[in-house]
């Protein structure tokens, strides 16, 4: 267990309601939520794992595994969708040989699809590591992830 | 602590005098979610080195989005004793001219303002609301962004803020605020539209030894960021109609569920709410009256459903975000089983000018059922992508041409889609009727909390309905079979017919499960889901049979039902296009007609948008 997640476990707790968001901090800390920090938290709350993981799996925002070391948002909002971004979406997967999956092998790359930034002026638009990238094409966005990709084995 | 309005202005005042003297230029930079995806830090961080060098005392003030998305980012420069003038589309390579131009030879380049931020032109440059993006707007609950700092109160405050609160405490009974928000017509902002005083004498009259009022905050439709602009931008202000609210029913707690997606907004608000408990606006024995409050701020986890009432109060209470059956309603028993208002965060934030200016005041504006304004993202195929807000009644064609500046790219206007994925698409023919709550139910959508996507005739209906389907049918919690099964089977067919493998049955089969996903749901999402396919079998009939009848997208847009190819006689043969293709599916030497190969291209489009001479055609 990392030194982040003890601290958060270690947080006073009043009930129930407390459940999401330990779960949220559970994420920031590890990144993701480990089985290791769900059994902490059932026993924490004095509920059972199952339904922690039921609670959990309920929300798009909680991860069971490990994100990327990089990571993509593609908005996925309506005025992205009419602007073309499922054209870029298909790009950046087919460019990390991604099919299905979020995450590449080398665990290099997470990609998400996001409901909406509300940078809809911009659209379509990505987001890598927290930086907006908008008015794409899906060459750019290829590229993008190129630039990113052999920046990281500079 | 204050025990009255007049001790908290003035120290507001002080204030403010103490840390901005008045003979200091005051810098403003457009810095809400939006300004930063342009590039607003950018602008910042070379305006602060420019600055850094030159001969003059400025402030940089972050503020707000003003609406103008199409413009960002945005720098405005207020002199002392001068208007306040609004840099459009600034980089950091027009910083240091436009500062120096500004600040050291007092010459405002009308080449390079965009308007003046006031009420005459000054220079050349004209008044905002000379502009028509600005000239039929009304500003109510936009009111403070983009013209104050909203991470200062005492801006807030001497802006007449907390005003209304104290108003309300010190001049008039609960009943009295109640009856206050009957009489001005404010119906709920976050999709449906009931009467906000309803709603709240409910609550009132309710027993129960705790009582809740909770702002919804999650803000989940897709292509709407209203609520978001209002929370970064003036967050006091929604917290001041909470707490308003709060006085009304006899909460003595209150939350903010908020989209954890939003992290600015979630900042600015906890920072609001330090500030307004160290001036006692917030806690225990607020302006000195025996009435306490205090507010918790719940991040949402990222679901859709959780926008419904009942699943937003299962999802505080630390469960799966699922909706439950009514009666009882919340204003009965809500969160932790006692009576609950919950409201939205544009409800909470048309409350303070009403409770200060009367109900009246606000029920000039506006149509007979729906009075007010209404804030409305409007974006998509529309020259203006901005954050708008309007008197209820303008027509849609006044609102996507005259504040939206028209169609991009010249192209023609097709179809408007309003209240997101609940919604419905309105097509030419609802272009002079007016917007308000009854016309838009009545064209088959929904005003929903102001989504506004506009489209052309590049987009396709089928596969718009597809997209919203998709949306739902994934953000369905599951609890009721039609919903859960019944926008599953209908993404099935939608998928089979933008395929080219549909049946002309499979329209009638759409329209009879959609009827029936909508009877038989327990909440808004599964009883507005099938909306937007319904409202596109209503007014484009025509696309879903040409996909079935002709195997043909008219908008060619599906791409099983188009194909690439390169002109002849308008391919040079440069090889842009074959060496951008990322499958190698385009062949042909230099100075030659390249072909493309149908059978490995897979349509991603790279080639017509690389092409310099409009060579490559979908057909």
């Amino acid at each position: 267990m990392n030194d982040k997640l003890r601290e958060v476990l270690q947080a006073p707790v009043t009930g129930k309601g407390d459940l999401i968001p330990l779960l949220q901090k559970a994420q920031e800390a590890e990144g993701y939520v480990s089985e290791e920090a769900i059994y902490a938290i059932a026993e924490k709350l004095r509920i059972p794992a199952s339904e922690v993981f039921g609670v959990l799996s309920f929300y798009a925002q909680f991860r069971l595994r490990p994100m990327g070391k990089h990571n993509v948002k593609i908005c996925r909002g309506t005025a992205c969708h009419v602007r073309g971004s499922p054209l870029i979406v298909t790009a950046v997967e087919s460019e990390l040989q991604l099919s299905g999956e979020d995450t590449t092998p080398d665990g290099l790359f997470t990609v998400e699809k996001i409901a909406c930034f509300g940078a809809c002026s911009l659209a379509p638009v990505m987001v890598v590591d927290g930086r907006t990238y908008g008015n794409l094409s899906p060459d750019k966005a290829r590229r993008l992830i190129r630039k990113t990709a052999e920046e990281d084995h500079v | 602590m204050y025990s009255d309005y007049a001790s908290l202005r003035a120290w507001a005042e002080s204030e403010i005098a103490r840390t901005r003297p008045p003979d200091r230029t005051r810098i403003l930079v457009g810095l809400g979610t939006c300004g930063i995806a342009a590039g607003g830090l950018d602008v910042l961080a070379a305006l602060r080195e420019k600055l850094a060098d030159m001969p003059v005392s400025a402030e940089i003030v972050p503020v707000g989005c003003i609406g103008m998305c199409f413009e960002e980012p945005l720098v405005d420069i207020v002199r002392p004793g001068e208007p306040r003038i609004c840099y459009a589309k600034v980089t950091p390579k027009s910083i240091p001219t436009i500062l120096e131009e500004h600040l050291l030879h007092d010459n405002v380049r009308k080449d390079l303002a965009f308007a003046v931020i006031g009420d005459e032109p000054y220079d050349g440059i004209p008044a905002w609301k000379q502009l028509p993006f600005f000239a039929t707007q009304r500003r109510t609950v936009l009111r403070n962004c983009g013209f104050i700092d909203p991470e200062s109160v005492a801006e807030y405050i001497v802006r007449d803020g907390y005003a209304a609160l104290a108003k309300a405490l010190f001049e008039m009974t609960p009943e009295a605020v109640i009856e206050e928000v009957k009489r001005s017509g404010l119906r709920g902002r976050g999709g449906a539209g009931f009467p906000t005083g309803m709603k709240w004498g409910f609550c009132r009259q309710s027993p129960g030894e705790h009582k809740y009022v909770i702002c919804n905050a999650d803000e989940g439709d897709p292509g709407a960021f209203m609520n978001r602009s209002v929370l970064e931008g003036d967050p006091h202000s929604v917290l001041e109609g909470l707490l308003i609210a709060a006085y009304a029913i006899g909460a003595d707690h209150g939350y903010i569920y908020c989209r954890a997606e939003y992290p600015l907004a979630i900042v600015r608000l906890r920072k609001a709410l330090e500030q307004a408990r160290a001036l006692g606006l917030l806690g225990e024995h607020i302006f000195g009256t025996d009435f306490s409050f205090d507010v918790t701020i719940k991040e949402g986890a990222g679901a859709f459903v959780c926008g419904e009432e009942t699943a937003l109060m299962a999802s505080i209470e630390g469960k799966r975000g699922m909706p439950r059956p009514r009666p009882p309603f919340p204003a009965q028993k809500g969160l932790w089983g006692q009576p609950t208002n919950i409201n939205n965060v544009e409800t909470l934030n048309n409350i303070p000018p009403i409770i200060l200016n009367g109900a009246d005041w606000f029920a000039s504006v506006g149509t007979e059922k729906s009075k007010g304004t209404k804030t409305f993202a409007l974006t998509g195929k529309v020259v203006n992508s901005s954050l708008i807000e309007v008197p209820f009644g303008m027509t849609l064609r006044e609102v996507i041409f005259g504040v939206g500046g028209g169609i991009a790219n010249g192209r023609q206007f097709k179809a408007a889609q309003t209240g997101g994925p609940s919604g419905g698409c309105l097509s030419s023919e609802h272009l002079d009727w007016p917007i308000d709550y009854e016309t838009l139910t009545k064209a088959g959508s929904i005003m929903g909390s102001g989504g506004l996507v506009v489209m052309d005739d590049s987009t396709c209906m089928v596969d718009v309905a597809r997209f919203f389907l998709n949306f739902t049918q994934s953000e369905s919690c599951g609890k009721c079979i039609p919903c859960r099964l019944g926008t599953k089977r209908m993404l099935e067919i939608l998928e089979r017919i933008v395929a080219g493998q549909g049946k002309m049955e499979d329209i009638d089969l759409l329209l009879e499960l959609g009827e029936t996903v909508k009877l038989g749901s327990l909440c808004g999402l599964g009883q507005t889901a099938p909306n937007p396919v319904l409202s596109t079998i209503r007014y484009f009939r025509d696309e879903y049979e040409a996909h079935i009848k002709e195997h043909r997208c008219p908008a060619r847009v599906c791409k099983a039902l188009i194909t690439y190819r390169i002109s002849e006689e308008k391919c040079t043969g440069c090889t842009l296009c074959a060496r951008n293709c990322p499958v190698n599916a385009i062949s042909g030497e230099r100075k030659k007609v390249h072909v493309i190969d149908p059978a490995v291209c897979t349509r991603c489009d790279t080639c017509r948008q690389v092409c310099n001479f409009d060579a490559v055609l979908v057909e």
